[in-house]
């Protein structure tokens, strides 16, 4: 089949009036039930000429950048994805992906239920197991989601669509033009109807057969762009949704836990009292492990008795002598060198410091695995689940086909989930133990022993003149992040095809992603990385929320010096006019200007990425009698009273999905800025609890916000999932500097004050308490 | 093995625990009731928000034998109306503000709502402001906004 193994590219062209009207491929499957086919792929970015002031040259990010990378990288190597038609006249597709909260799912389901003509609620969306064929393409990151699977998806349900009406009018003897589409139902002229479920298993096909489809035009579009509520909605909230601790799916998986070392990576060197341990009551397992010793029981109530009851002789860690302040010191060293040199008195000069941050979500790490001599099974929430395959494979020494991973709906991520630390351990543990495990961290743990993102340093030089910013250049210096979770090879595999040559991993991400949305003259953004052997990993938005926080910063105080106001000052140097769009939404919106009482302010911050763009207005509120709030086990200080946020992200699928990410965006910018961050000290982050670790509170919350979702710009859908938490987190940085007249350079900017007493170390995780009763409401 | 029983969304349970389990792993793991989640097993995330006798409390919290055969708990399974699955207010104003993103936190967000709306009442005035800088129940989604929308919006209708 000459077409086998292409993947859907456009035939070239525009229609007459404008509109794109490309045709894509893909297949009927053979089978007993109508299954279309599609291989994933993507366009490559569009390049957009800059507009204003003294244009800065491209920057890696804007020509195409990490979404663009994972798109491309799929082509060669993409299978195909399927999307079944069932005589119930249900569509169901199998997801490639992880839903983790971020709405992917009920998005994927309002292009299928688009593209068919059929109820939203008759879309059918389960996650896939690891597929190994799919090479690169199953790992969930980069707010690649939609950009992704927006065109196949589309093409998948269009060819549905169009052998549905073809199998009708054959049986009607009707042409297809004659006939219309309402809610899965054909109608013809003379009134003859059949459900889509009614002629699904006619329009089943015997062989493969390759096929070309148009995707309904997008002006024709009467679902995709409205918002709709999330299809897992009334699951949730009946407390139906299941998430892998949840699941009732391997018999005789026990509840296990872990004590951990009281450093990190810290290993075991003796267990004396292995065996009594053993014998406490409900347990049925002990057995050291990579890392520490596991315990596993009839209950999660058993385990944290037995784990706390280990008595363990711990060797050292990795970084044992490390606290912030020894890290910071080797940031500062490691950072790279500005090149303009400062043109004294017109030149701002910056530096910040952010602290470590944890990206452990509510749910905390856990797996179920079952490990059999010659196969194994796991479920867990997972992004990249086929480097999870090959990883556990090697690990038991298992043939990668023996490995079977199923993808969990995951109760939140924010980069956690890119890996699978519990699923890895898991399996170890049910290998060692001889046994299925249902594996659960504590939460102190997940704190202690989970991934963070680094701590980094930023400094930045901006020069100026006549009225102009004439430089700008900025050196990001971070303890490195980990990316070993499939991302890596992705990059490996594009490399020859990237606008940045030569770079490692890290720098690659970094130059991918790091876009100046302003004309500032010749701009350099830089990345260095200093590796320390912490568990590291991405945090929701990566690199963006530090580098664009101290970048809004030092354009207030360019503005300022320049006298110019905030606002006035971004849009001058804009580089396109989608991002002014957004700005003049947000100012007229957001009410900027208004006049604000001492102690008070209003911050603006811009920030584009994900070819979508982003604009954010707070007022912050730091007065006496707000910070001096008191309540219990909590951090209250600066509150943030009101929030506004303009985005454009090209075309929005869902808009209600849409805001719901951008409202954890602002909540994930308010901790970033003021509470939330781990203390490192002596090899251990300090942080054990949620009320040790400050993320965001109904407390701190701001009680005024709004969300303005600009309508379709450049009509191609960019990533939504991270793109607020930049610019929320810069906005009120900004904020907070111009209440207190002062701009803030470490963040969050209580991490200077211990606002906890720090859970002991040993043993690893606490007993829970007994007095709940005593706080009834 | 000492014996419990209790009332569990409306039907009398017994069950073979010891004394010092906590009830969330009473629930979860020999009943099999996952509604209510595990977040951190110290009183704080408040994931596992279940009611004892209509008052919002945290199971993970309160060993199994501090709960008398009188005492009513209440799940988010136990919720709905069980003969004709009509949601409380508060899962229906869940729905109608689209509040949950990933869901985890979600069942013991909506029974500590239910719990609050019910005790500004009984201290005289309806839920505002004050009442949900008092929630403490963790939302790592950051889905506050939305929860105070749709708890509002149940409070007219509880």
């Amino acid at each position: 089949m000459a077409d086998q193994g292409r993947s859907p590219r456009s035939a070239p062209g525009l229609e007459p009036d404008g509109t794109d009207r490309r045709r894509f491929l893909g297949y009927l499957l053979a089978a007993p039930t109508l299954v279309v086919a599609v291989q994933l792929g993507a366009e490559t970015a569009d390049p957009q000429m800059a507009e204003a002031a003294i244009p800065s040259p491209p920057e890696p990010a804007e020509l195409m950048d990490l979404g663009d990378v994972l798109t491309l990288a799929a082509l060669p190597t993409s299978s195909l994805i399927s999307i079944t038609m069932s005589p119930d006249g249900t569509a169901s597709f199998a997801l490639p992906r992880a839903e983790v909260g971020q709405g992917i799912t009920t998005a994927i389901a309002m292009l299928i239920a688009e593209e068919l003509d059929l109820p939203l609620d008759k879309v059918e969306i389960t996650l896939a197991d690891a597929r190994p064929e799919l090479v690169f393409n199953q790992f969930t990151g980069s707010s690649n989601t939609i950009r992704s699977m927006y065109h196949p998806v589309r093409t998948a349900a269009a060819i549905a669509r169009a052998r549905l009406l073809s199998t009708a009018a054959r049986q009607w003897s009707v042409p297809v033009s004659s006939l219309t589409v309402d809610q899965g139902v054909i109608k013809s002229k003379s009134g003859t109807t059949a459900t889509y479920g009614s002629l699904a298993v006619a329009a089943a096909s015997t062989r493969l057969t390759a096929v070309s489809a148009q995707p309904k035009p997008e002006s024709k579009f009467t679902l995709v762009g409205t918002p709709q509520n999330r299809i897992d909605a009334h699951d949730i909230v009946t407390g139906n949704k299941k998430f892998t601790l949840d699941l009732d799916v391997c018999p005789g998986a026990k509840p296990t836990m872990v004590r951990r070392p009281p450093t990190i990576n810290g290993t075991v060197e003796s267990v004396p009292n292995m065996a009594a341990v053993t014998s406490m009551p409900g347990i049925t397992d002990v057995a050291v492990v990579s890392t520490g010793v596991a315990v596993r029981g009839e209950t999660f109530g058993q385990c944290i008795d037995a784990v706390r009851a280990l008595k363990v002789t711990w060797g050292a860690g990795s970084v044992d002598g490390e606290s912030d302040d020894t890290v910071l010191r080797k940031l500062k060293a490691a950072t790279l060198p500005l090149a303009a040199p400062p043109l004294l008195t017109h030149s701002i000069d910056a530096e910040f410091v952010f602290a470590f941050a944890s990206n452990s979500a509510l749910e905390t790490n856990n797996a179920i695995a079952d490990v059999k001599p010659d196969r194994a099974e796991i479920w867990s929430g997972l992004k990249s689940p086929i480097d999870a395959q090959e990883t556990i494979a090697k690990k038991l020494g298992l043939p990668q086909h023996a490995v079977t991973v199923h993808v969990a709906q995951g109760g939140g991520s924010f980069g956690r989930k890119l890996f699978f630390d519990a699923a890895l351990e898991a399996a170890e543990i049910s290998q060692k133990m001889g046994r299925p495990v249902k594996l659960m961290w504590h939460r102190t743990d997940d704190f202690r022993h989970g991934r963070a993102h680094p701590m980094s340093y930023s400094r930045i030089r901006a020069n100026y003149a006549l009225g102009n910013v004439v430089s700008y250049e900025q050196r990001h210096t971070s303890v490195a992040t980990d990316f070993t979770h499939g991302l890596g090879e992705i990059l490996t595999a594009t490399a020859a095809k990237l606008p940045v040559g030569g770079l490692g991993f890290s720098e690659t991400v970094f130059e991918l992603t790091q876009e100046v949305p302003y004309n500032f003259g010749p701009t350099t953004q830089l990345l260095n990385e200093v590796p320390l052997k912490f568990h590291t990993g991405s945090m929701r938005d990566v690199y963006s929320p530090n580098v664009v926080c101290a970048r809004e910063l030092v354009v207030d105080q360019l503005a300022a010096t320049m006298g110019k106001d905030p606002v006035a000052f971004r849009r001058s140097f804009l580089k396109k006019g989608r991002y002014r769009a957004v700005l003049d939404k947000l100012a007229e919106v957001g009410q900027w200007g208004t006049s604000m009482p001492e102690g008070t302010a209003q911050g603006v911050a811009v920030h584009a990425e994900f070819k979508g763009c982003t604009a954010v207005l707070v007022e912050i509120d730091c007065r006496p009698e707000t910070t001096g709030r008191r309540i219990r086990d909590a951090v209250t200080g600066p509150r943030i009273t009101k929030a506004v946020m303009v985005v454009d992200v090209g075309r929005p699928i869902n808009p209600r999905g849409l805001e719901a990410q951008m409202l954890g965006c602002v909540n994930d910018g308010i901790g970033l800025a003021l509470t939330e961050s781990l203390h490192i000290q002596k090899g251990l982050p300090l942080e054990g609890s949620w009320d040790n670790f400050f993320y965001t509170r109904q407390w701190n919350t701001p009680a005024d916000v709004q969300i303005i979702v600009m309508p379709a710009t450049t009509g191609d859908p960019g990533g939504a999932g991270e793109l607020g938490v930049a610019g929320s987190f810069a906005a009120v940085a900004c904020a907070y500097a111009r209440a207190t007249g002062k701009m803030p350079t470490s963040f969050p900017i209580n991490h200077g004050t211990l606002s906890f007493d720090p859970l002991p170390r040993e043993p690893s995780i606490p007993q829970s308490p007994t007095d709940g009763l005593d706080y009834a409401y | 093995m000492p014996q419990h029983t209790f009332i569990l969304n409306g039907a009398k349970v017994t069950v073979d625990a010891p004394d010092d389990l906590r009830l969330l792993w009473v629930l979860r793991d020999i009943l099999g009731v996952t509604g209510p989640k595990y977040g951190c097993g110290l009183d704080v995330c408040k994931a596992c928000t279940c009611h004892i006798n209509g008052k919002a409390f945290n199971p993970c919290s309160v060993p199994i034998s501090y709960i008398k055969p009188t005492d009513e708990i209440t799940t988010i399974e136990g919720l709905a109306d069980k003969k004709t699955g009509a949601l409380h207010p508060m899962q229906q104003a869940w729905l109608d503000y689209d509040v949950a993103q990933c869901g985890y936190c979600q069942p013991g967000q909506i029974m500590a709502a239910i719990a609050k709306v019910k005790q500004a009442r009984s201290a005289g005035h309806e839920i505002g402001e004050a009442d949900f800088d008092e929630i403490r129940n963790i939302c790592r989604c950051g889905t506050y906004f939305r929860i105070r929308e749709a708890v509002r919006s149940a409070a007219t209708k509880m």
